[in-house]
């Protein structure tokens, strides 16, 4: 019984986005769907271990949800004065055209990231209504309080519903503005998979899947927008290291993973998306780190990297993106290629004494340049400026190295 | 069809010439904004607007208690107030956000966008 409602559970997690999305277009409220889903996954646990899954699942909730939500639209109209919304049930005219594609999930993917709702509440809702997580398991991914979580995401829904934000998918004059937003929020889902930022575990692979899910499902539904091709292959060529990244408990840098241990698959798929990006030429953030990664994951190992390629990978990402991110980033690669004295340069003159990364680079060049009272105080400085657990345990083990 | 309030903020204290800077440039926001309600009626989606006299003008009622207690100024100790508003009927927020920037781009200062909770 226990494994077949589990199992009934993930393909209800799978159709969740696809049974909302299409549940909001027909009722026009965000609330109502939710709940006529929740019933649906109700009625499925009691009938599918019985009689067995249906052929098409989500077929089968969505029309479940659907006679769910009409029949409580009913039981409210009798009981109040919902005729707006009981007019809804039987309204069986087409719905006006909502822009270049059709798709409901893609409509709720842009309504969850609309630029009128606060960053964290547009992360908050894609992972809720796209991704089917529930509030306790968004609360604890992004370690916030269950109760501000919910707060937040109750927040935004009534925005949505009061201030009449469209669920459609923007106009394509508007669409790259847009498309920008969402691609972010999918992006930081994956990032706070892939190196959590609290001390619990140091990688959540159900956020990196999850990210990776949608970000799918976006590319299948804006086949033009190499951005969003750019965006997969990215995650794909990052997720495919993930196993070999974290080795008990300690983090794995790039230059010391085991290689056979990478997902070859997801490798081969990324590498097939970055050429369909190069085809487009049409480069963008996404795609440029894409690319960066698809020359990491060339190389049967590390001293064969190509170098020179990245740092003018780099070089145009700086001319879209001109953070100091980005410069360390190419820092990097540059004191590969010319040496860590000339790395060391560009990163001393970088404002990011924040930031753990910059603190680990100064102290693994100047460990490179024999620096070693310097490098010590770098691998303290970094370890201080990060929560992740296997972060820390490699930056104590590489300061412990130091004599 | 959602009625929205797009309220202009503006300095609670006036200068010589307005929220503006100069003689000049408060002509060009007159005109500018005036041409943004020619384009408002045009299009359909001007219900009402307005500027507002200074904040010091204003006068609060408080008439809950037996008699109404009548008080000088604006209720909010505050650096901004409302200067100035219009109500426009548009079809999503989307729409009004547009009217908006269009709106703060010709008076030439932030807009904040609220929907009304209905319209009497």
């Amino acid at each position: 019984m226990r494994s077949e409602s589990a199992a009934v559970e993930r393909v209800f997690r799978e159709e969740y986005g696809r049974v909302i999305a299409s549940l909001v277009r027909r009722f026009g409220d965000i609330d109502i769907a939710e709940e006529a889903a929740g019933e649906a996954l109700v009625a499925a646990l009691e009938k599918w271990p019985e009689s067995g899954t249906p052929p098409n699942p989500g077929g089968w909730l969505t029309t479940t949800a659907g006679n769910r939500a009409i029949d409580r639209i009913r039981r409210e109209k009798q009981r109040d004065a919902k005729h707006q919304a009981a007019y809804m049930s039987y309204d069986d005219t087409p719905h006006e055209p909502t822009g270049p594609v059709e798709d409901d999930r893609l409509r709720l993917l842009f309504t969850c990231c609309h630029p009128a709702l606060a960053p964290e509440a547009r992360v908050a809702l894609t992972l809720r209504l796209l991704g089917g997580l529930t509030v306790t398991e968004i609360a604890q991914a992004f370690l916030v309080a269950e109760t501000t979580m919910g707060q937040r995401i109750t927040r935004a829904k009534k925005k949505i519903a009061a201030a009449n934000v469209p669920y459609r998918v923007p106009e394509a004059a508007d669409l790259p503005d847009r498309l920008g937003g969402v691609l972010t929020v999918l992006f930081l889902v994956f990032n706070e998979g892939y190196l959590a930022t609290g001390d619990g575990d140091p990688v959540r692979a159900e956020l990196t899947g999850e990210a990776i899910r949608l970000t799918r499902v976006l590319r299948e539904l804006l086949p033009g927008e190499p951005e969003a091709a750019g965006l997969l292959g990215l995650l794909v060529l990052t997720e495919a290291r993930r196993e070999a990244r974290v080795r008990n408990g300690q983090l794995v840098p790039l230059a010391e993973q085991d290689r056979a241990g990478w997902d070859h698959a997801l490798i081969a798929e990324g590498h097939h998306l970055v050429r369909e990006c190069l085809a487009i030429n049409r480069p963008g953030r996404y795609q440029l780190l894409a690319a960066i990664n698809a020359v990491h994951t060339d190389a049967p190992s590390a001293p064969d990297t190509d170098w020179s390629q990245l740092v003018a990978l780099y070089d145009q990402l700086t001319q879209l993106d001109p953070s100091p991110i980005v410069a360390l980033n190419r820092a990097v690669a540059v004191s590969e290629l010319d040496g860590p004295e000339v790395g060391l340069t560009l990163v001393d003159r970088l404002p990011l004494v924040g930031y753990h990364a910059w603190h680990a680079t100064r102290a693994d060049l100047l460990r490179r340049l024999g620096r070693t009272a310097e490098a010590k105080e770098s691998y303290d400085a970094a370890i201080d400026s990060t929560q992740n657990s296997a972060e820390r345990a490699y930056l104590s083990r590489k300061r412990g190295e130091l004599v | 069809m959602t009625h929205y309030l797009m309220a202009v903020h503006g300095p609670a204290e006036m200068s010589e010439f307005g929220n503006y800077g100069s003689e000049e440039e408060m002509e060009a926001a007159f005109a500018a904004t005036g041409a943004f309600n020619d384009q408002l009626h045009a299009d359909g989606y001007w219900v009402f607007g307005g500027g507002l006299q200074a904040a010091t003008t204003a006068t609060v009622v408080d008439g809950r208690g037996e008699a109404p207690l009548v008080t000088d100024g604006p209720y909010l100790e505050t650096k901004e107030v409302i200067g100035g508003f219009w109500v426009v009927d548009a079809p999503d927020l989307d729409v009004a956000l547009g009217l908006a920037a269009k709106a703060s781009k010709a008076c030439r200062g932030k807009v904040e966008v609220r929907p009304f909770d209905g319209i009497a």
